[in-house]
């Protein structure tokens, strides 16, 4: 079977179990963000598909071929670290080159093959620079040069994009997907940053307490999360508590919700409406009550906070849908039914 | 934070203190034996102030060339088999936990406090035929009688490197400690083995702190003159041994004070050479 299969992956490290029972199939081609707050195990699980920690227990086969017994050298991949480890007595071309001199290449062939990456990497003719006299950018895009020279089967990446500046950071992720679909190399990045997750994977993994809590397409990530922890890690999101009334209605803060169906046997639950779901209007019997006690003014957006009882809600749209709210003024809520995603416990 | 440069005399104070003290004891005693070793010797005396070189012609002969052949290439060997030992151990050192690596550099530290005699008399008994450690291997049934390991070459060497080694180890495990671990699994990614890794990346990645504890050792050893005296053959000893004998014993300090400031001159030379050729081959 082509991809990446993780079989009911742990490790251990005495006490503290880092990854526990994970399972994942990685289709060939695919790029994954695994994704989550640090020490959820997300390092950890790719430190060990790329051999550097030995699993507790469990499997990882790439293409049909188990290769959990290999060593890192043996495993044919591409990894690029947090601090980049760029070789500092070596040259661009001698870094990119490094994996090629190993195996033993000729000069010529190293040579094609750096030239080659340099230009897919836009650093044409960097070869002799040494590293040292790079910007953060190009040492990015070195260390990525670096990693693909084999033509890895598997393109490891932890966290590659955290030593640079935002809006340097926003560019490099849209790079790094155009160029993992040129080549339809097998990707997984770690990153806990989720806009980082959402512009890039194909797949996106989110991990807390060693476990995978959902692994899915970004936009259903966001759309449908599986619970609360999703919900709240991914973008922005209100949690409000929903219960089952006599009348048998589904009921937020003590407003019905027609259309909104608890699953069977469910009294109560929470639920996830995304902020720009979140209808702000006049106060009426159908909508919740509530009174405005912040808006944010962000040009592009506005995000108006309304407090209903203890609970505050944060409603989001451009200042062309809505009409300015003031602070202090009494507001409808309304919640779309098919926006409200009902998560498990 | 801006640095300004000193502007008044007053800003140079803090200066004065360790000013006084490099001129009270290095440059006035330095200057002191540079000259005296121009002076020429009173066999009845002392020394008369004088002006002669003969102090240093008496040095052109093959024997005292032989003398300076054989202290530098011991003090090279002492160093590189101090640096060749040390630093895969070293290395290795900053793997194991915080507390393993505090025991053994505790262990480190208190063999230096042993002094030169000491050492030389341990590996004199150690050495010997009677209670030494081939009576160990006879026991073992690796030999089949005790034999007597000095005085030789190989008893002066093991010494000198046991003396050196502490030194050596304190002197890399900063360097390695602080060297970035991914640099090594880096290497592993891109397909070398870790004992290829160790060699490719992470001892060129370390070039300058290995010649500078190479020059260090070196000249550490180079003024070693106890040691080669209780261990080795009077072929083995050094010029640091026949500065002390002309010096205290033949109360010849004119030569006693040419010869020293011959070999750091040498030792100098040579330093300079390591750092010029290091120099050059970085700038490739």
């Amino acid at each position: 079977m082509s991809g990446l299969d993780i079989n009911a992956i742990t490790k251990a490290f005495g006490n503290f179990i880092a990854v526990d029972n994970v399972r994942l199939n990685v289709p060939h081609g695919t790029f994954v963000c695994l994704l989550g707050p640090s020490g959820c195990g997300k390092t950890t699980l790719l430190r060990m598909i790329a051999g550097l920690e030995e699993p507790t227990s469990g499997a990882i086969v790439l293409d049909g071929e188990d290769i959990t017994p290999l060593p890192t050298h043996k495993r044919n991949l591409g990894m690029v670290f947090q601090s980049l480890a760029l070789f500092p007595h070596l040259s661009v071309g001698d870094n990119i080159a490094y994996a090629l001199r190993i195996r033993g290449a000729s000069k010529e062939e190293q040579k094609k093959r750096v030239d080659e990456l340099l230009t897919l990497i836009h650093l044409p003719g960097f070869a002799d620079r040494p590293v040292a006299k790079l910007s953060g950018g190009q040492r990015q895009r070195v260390a990525i040069a670096r990693a693909l020279a084999l033509s890895p089967k598997l393109f490891l990446l932890d966290e590659p994009l955290s030593a640079l500046d935002a809006k340097l950071r926003e560019a490099m992720q849209v790079e790094l997907r155009q160029l993992q679909q040129r080549l339809g190399i097998t990707t997984i990045v770690v990153t806990h940053d989720q806009r980082e997750a959402m512009t890039m994977a194909d797949l996106v993994v989110v991990m807390g307490h060693g476990r995978i809590l959902q692994a899915a397409p970004p936009i259903e990530i966001y759309r449908k999360p599986a619970d609360a922890f999703v919900a709240d890690f991914i973008g922005i999101t209100n949690l409000l508590p929903a219960e089952v009334d006599s009348a048998g209605r589904t009921t937020i803060l003590g407003t019905a919700i027609p259309g909104l169906a608890m699953p069977a046997g469910v009294t109560r639950a929470s639920v996830s409406i995304r902020p720009e779901d979140v209808h702000l209007g006049q106060p009426g019997s159908r909508a919740i009550t509530g009174q405005v006690t912040f808006v944010r003014d962000l040009g592009g957006t506005i995000e108006t906070f309304v407090e209903v009882g203890s609970t505050s809600i944060i409603a989001v749209a451009t200042p062309r849908e809505r009409p300015n709210v003031s602070v202090g003024a009494k507001v409808g809520v309304t919640l779309p039914p098919e926006s409200c995603v009902v998560l498990g416990s | 934070m801006r640095r300004e440069a000193p502007k008044s005399f007053a800003d140079y104070t803090p200066l004065l203190f360790p000013g006084l003290m490099l001129v009270v004891f290095f440059v006035v005693p330095f200057s002191t034996m540079i000259a005296v070793s121009f002076f020429k010797r009173n066999p009845a005396g002392f020394y008369t102030p004088d002006f002669v070189i003969d102090n240093y012609a008496r040095f052109l002969t093959t024997f005292f060339a032989g003398v300076l052949g054989f202290s530098l290439m011991l003090a090279v060997l002492v160093a590189v088999c101090c640096v060749s030992i040390a630093f895969p151990f070293t290395y290795l050192l900053t793997k194991r936990s915080r507390r393993a690596q505090t025991l053994w550099l505790v262990g480190l530290l208190s063999v230096l406090s042993l002094s030169e005699v000491i050492i030389g008399f341990a590996w004199s008994t150690l050495f010997s035929q009677t209670a030494g450690i081939t009576n160990l291997f006879v026991a073992l049934g690796l030999m089949d009688k005790p034999v007597a390991l000095l005085p030789t070459f190989g008893a002066v060497l093991a010494g000198m490197i046991y003396q050196a080694l502490p030194y050596t180890i304190l002197v890399l495990y900063p360097a390695l400690v602080r060297l970035d671990p991914t640099l090594l699994e880096a290497a592993r990614t891109l397909g070398a083995s870790p004992v290829k890794a160790f060699f490719n990346v992470v001892t060129p990645a370390l070039r300058n702190t290995i010649v500078a504890t190479l020059i260090m050792v070196f000249v550490f050893a180079l003024g070693s003159y106890l040691l080669p005296q209780i261990l080795g053959r009077p072929r083995h000893w050094t010029l640091s041994v026949l500065i002390t004998d002309q010096a205290i014993y033949q109360s010849n300090m004119p030569f006693a004070a040419a010869m020293a400031v011959f070999l750091v001159l040498i030792s100098l030379a040579l330093v300079g050479l390591t750092l010029l050729v290091g120099r050059r081959e970085n700038a490739l």
